[in-house]
């Protein structure tokens, strides 16, 4: 019977030497996901730990994410301690070595582009603030097209066997991105100092990137929910410089950009998609941009 | 201060203006000289300095200008320079490896109706830590917390806890000091030094992540609060969708439910399993069954009334848990429920000696007890909870008195002991409310009807204020 178990037992141990024929990745986010499956097809079978409907700063560290974890090959998350809340937990539980901080089977994003907003001194007063910069990458192009050569190479060095076609994939992925983002860059050229408002500081590189002009926050600081006599000034300043639309996050609570959009006439309230599966275009990163854009081009005159 | 340095600083003073009258013009002047030579060369230090500090903000100006430039307008058409990433990481110096640190701050005020002094739970022996927090304004505990990984193979990590102790000093004791080995292979996930058990749910939550101020009873019954000790665990994570994990841990047994260590590999064993997964998007669950093993040497508890007993013994644990979390769509930021229950069975026996007032009686004791709760705590919206819970106890006591040892009969040593619950069960119904700003304080308010003792009510309130400065701590499901 003892050996019966314990050959059971064994048995279980080398079960994921076995199914190892695909590599199975742990994305912390959907906007990775799909950067993932761009670049690596059918050679791999990834997980995603967040939906767009879900904040990443607030993951619960679920026994399911766990339960991925101890089998993935690759992590791949933003990093800048946007899941600093959740991934160490999942880390720790998760009795997976291959994925730890340091190792090639992890991978953050945030390493390979240009942080903006490092803040210039860490003070919790400050808010939910991150040390290493704003952490809501994803949305300027130029950053996956940054991140898109530094995941295929690894990509390529855990799966060496398939690295001829990491490339190829990586070099057809290139080309399309790049022209997509002639497209968007073109349609989005009107979009150039647009007044907006934004209800948490998750746009900064939506901004950077098309230049729109971000006149105020719904949040007083970072992660501090919206207040009334905060928004009663924000109110005061928009009259002085009215702005074309407040956006938001589908995870954000609409509430206050719906009153503010109610007190501003011709201030339109915009449910951007934020990551990939934030609406029914957001199907994958190319349709983020492509909604994201239409988005903010239809608050337009 | 010492007398001698006083000594010394009083001559010092005394001599000071002595020795300078005696001191002659020439030297007077040479002193002069010098003081002026030392402000020339201060002032242009300091010239100096302004000016670099000028150069300084010229160049932060710039920046912001640059910033506010990128913000406004910059060119749409990737005519934008993007620069190289810097060099991520941080130049080595003496410090930059230094443990992440923590400390949170606990407090309360509490009111009690009842005489704290009197809190007992009929049928159960209470370690130290089973009774009440401290009536009126006290420091509950202060909890510093330091953790790093070790090298390439362990990770370590500490928390120290400073708390009142009942005759008014201090006392820092060593809640954990662990340390994990992170390269273990396979799914496997190793501990040892001193830590929380794995058993049950509650029991491996730092004070400060309970929904409620105290702990359920039981808890304070069968774990002293929480069940921590030196040991090792070996624990294994199985490749499967669903989350399953099952493990073991030894332990010294040098604390409630055990006495003093006895074996070389610890008088304390455990083994647990818990499985867990999701529902939809919108829900998961954890369930987990557990049970610990103790063979109990010289276990000393303290009843009211002066009494302190000793017991010798087995005393055999076994859990069942089950968690169900809900956030709409999984996004808990706005609202979220958490329903959590425990159940606890156990199964004791050996010998006990009751000491009162120089008497010393001896018992025969076969015990059956049970415990469980139930509570559900509801985020009705952005950072305020409210929460329901509701506690019970059973104990099935056999007692035979073998020896009076100076008491009068068997029922004084029986009642004495405290294990005698004269057909009660204790009970116990709590509601809370809580207000959490941010993710590191909470402030929360909290009643109990506490119906433990016989034929007793105590009405308890708690203002409670839970605060963490330092590393953003990451928490367990």
């Amino acid at each position: 019977m003892t050996r019966y178990l314990l050959s059971v037992l064994f048995g279980l141990l080398l079960l994921p030497l076995n199914a190892a024929a695909t590599l199975r990745v742990f994305s912390c986010e959907p906007e990775w996901s799909s950067l993932v499956t761009e670049l690596a097809g059918e050679h791999a079978d990834v997980f995603t730990a967040t939906t767009a409907q879900q904040d990443p700063h607030y993951i619960q560290a679920r026994p399911s994410l766990i339960a991925q974890m101890r089998r993935a090959d690759l992590v791949v998350c933003t990093g800048a301690e946007l899941e600093i809340g959740w991934l160490p937990v999942l880390m720790a539980r998760g009795g997976n070595p291959r994925v730890k901080p340091g190792t090639d089977g992890y991978f953050e994003a945030a390493n390979f582009v240009t942080m903006l907003g490092v803040p210039q001194h860490l003070d919790r007063a400050e808010g939910d603030i991150h040390p290493r910069g704003n952490p809501h990458i994803q949305l300027d192009p130029h950053n996956i097209e940054r991140i898109a050569p530094a995941l295929s190479d690894r990509l390529a060095k855990l799966d060496p066997a398939n690295a001829a076609d990491y490339g190829k994939r990586l070099e057809d992925f290139r080309q399309r991105w790049q022209a997509a983002m002639q497209r968007w860059e073109t349609q989005g050229a009107s979009l150039r100092g647009m007044p907006i408002v934004v209800h948490h500081e998750s746009w900064a590189y939506l901004n950077r990137w098309l230049g729109l002009n971000q006149i105020g926050t719904l949040e007083p600081k970072p992660g501090v929910p919206p207040s009334s006599s905060h928004l009663a000034e924000l109110l005061e300043t928009l009259k002085a410089t009215p702005a074309k639309a407040v956006i938001r996050a589908p995870y954000q609570d609409p509430r206050a950009s719906e009153w503010l959009s109610k007190q501003v006439p011709g201030l339109v309230m915009i449910e951007m998609p934020f990551t990939v599966g934030g609406n029914a275009q957001a199907t994958d990163l190319f349709g983020l941009f492509d909604s994201s854009i239409a988005l903010l081009k239809g608050a337009q005159p | 201060m010492s007398p001698g340095v006083k000594a010394c600083i009083a001559v010092l003073a005394l001599s000071l203006p002595v020795g300078v009258r005696a001191a002659s013009a020439d030297e007077l002047a040479d002193i002069r000289r010098q003081m002026e030579t030392l402000q020339q060369q201060y002032e242009a230090r300091l010239k100096q300095l302004e000016t670099r500090l000028e150069q300084a903000e010229a160049l932060a100006r710039q920046n912001q200008n640059e910033l506010s430039e990128v913000k406004t307008a910059p060119p749409v058409a990737a005519a934008t320079p993007y620069p190289e990433p810097a060099e991520t990481g941080t130049p080595a110096a003496g410090n930059a490896f230094n443990p992440a640190l923590s400390v949170v701050l606990q407090g309360s005020v509490n009111s009690y109706s009842e005489n704290p002094d009197n809190y007992a739970l009929p049928g159960f022996q209470l370690g130290d830590e089973g009774g009440l927090a401290n009536q009126g304004l006290t420091l509950d505990e202060t909890e510093v917390t330091a953790s790093a990984n070790v090298d390439p193979l362990f990770y370590g990590q500490t928390t120290l806890s400073l708390s009142n102790q009942s005759n008014g000093g201090t006392d820092i004791s060593i809640e954990e000091a662990f340390v994990d080995p992170t390269m273990l292979p396979a799914g496997l996930d190793g501990r040892f030094g001193r830590f929380y058990s794995d058993v049950g749910y509650l029991n491996r939550f730092h004070s400060h992540a309970w929904d409620f101020h105290d702990a359920p009873l039981a808890y304070q019954a069968f774990l002293n609060k929480q069940y921590g000790d030196d040991g090792m665990r070996l624990a294994w994570v199985a490749p499967t969708d669903t989350y399953l994990m099952i493990g073991g841990e030894t332990f010294a047994g040098n604390n409630f439910p055990a006495g003093s260590s006895n074996r070389v590999f610890g008088d304390v064993q455990s083994l647990f399993v818990n499985v867990g997964g999701d529902v939809g998007v919108s829900n998961a669950w954890l369930a987990g069954l557990s049970g610990l093993r103790v063979n109990a040497h010289d276990r000393q508890t303290d009843v009211p009334g002066n009494t302190s007993d000793t017991f010798n013994g087995d005393s055999n644990l076994l859990l069942g848990d089950f968690v169900w979390k809900w956030a709409p769509n999984g996004n808990a930021t706005q609202r979220n429920f958490k329903f959590q229950t425990e159940y606890f069975y156990r199964d004791e026996s050996g010998d006990i000696a009751v000491d009162n007032a120089g008497n010393s009686g001896m018992m025969d004791y076969n015990g059956n007890q049970w415990g469980w709760y139930a509570q559900g705590v509801y985020q009705f919206m952005a950072h305020w909870r409210a929460g329901l819970r509701y506690d019970r106890l059973g104990a099935d006591n056999n007692l035979k008195v073998t020896s009076l040892g100076g008491f009068p009969d068997n029922r004084s040593v029986i009642n004495a002991s405290g294990l005698d619950n004269n057909g009660h069960d204790p009970q116990r119904y709590t509601a809370m409310l809580d207000w959490s700003p941010s993710e590191f304080s909470r402030l929360r308010l909290q009643y109990d009807r506490d119906e433990s003792l016989i034929n007793r009510i105590d009405n308890e309130w708690s203002l409670q204020y839970i605060m963490s400065l330092g590393t953003h701590g990451a928490h367990e499901f």
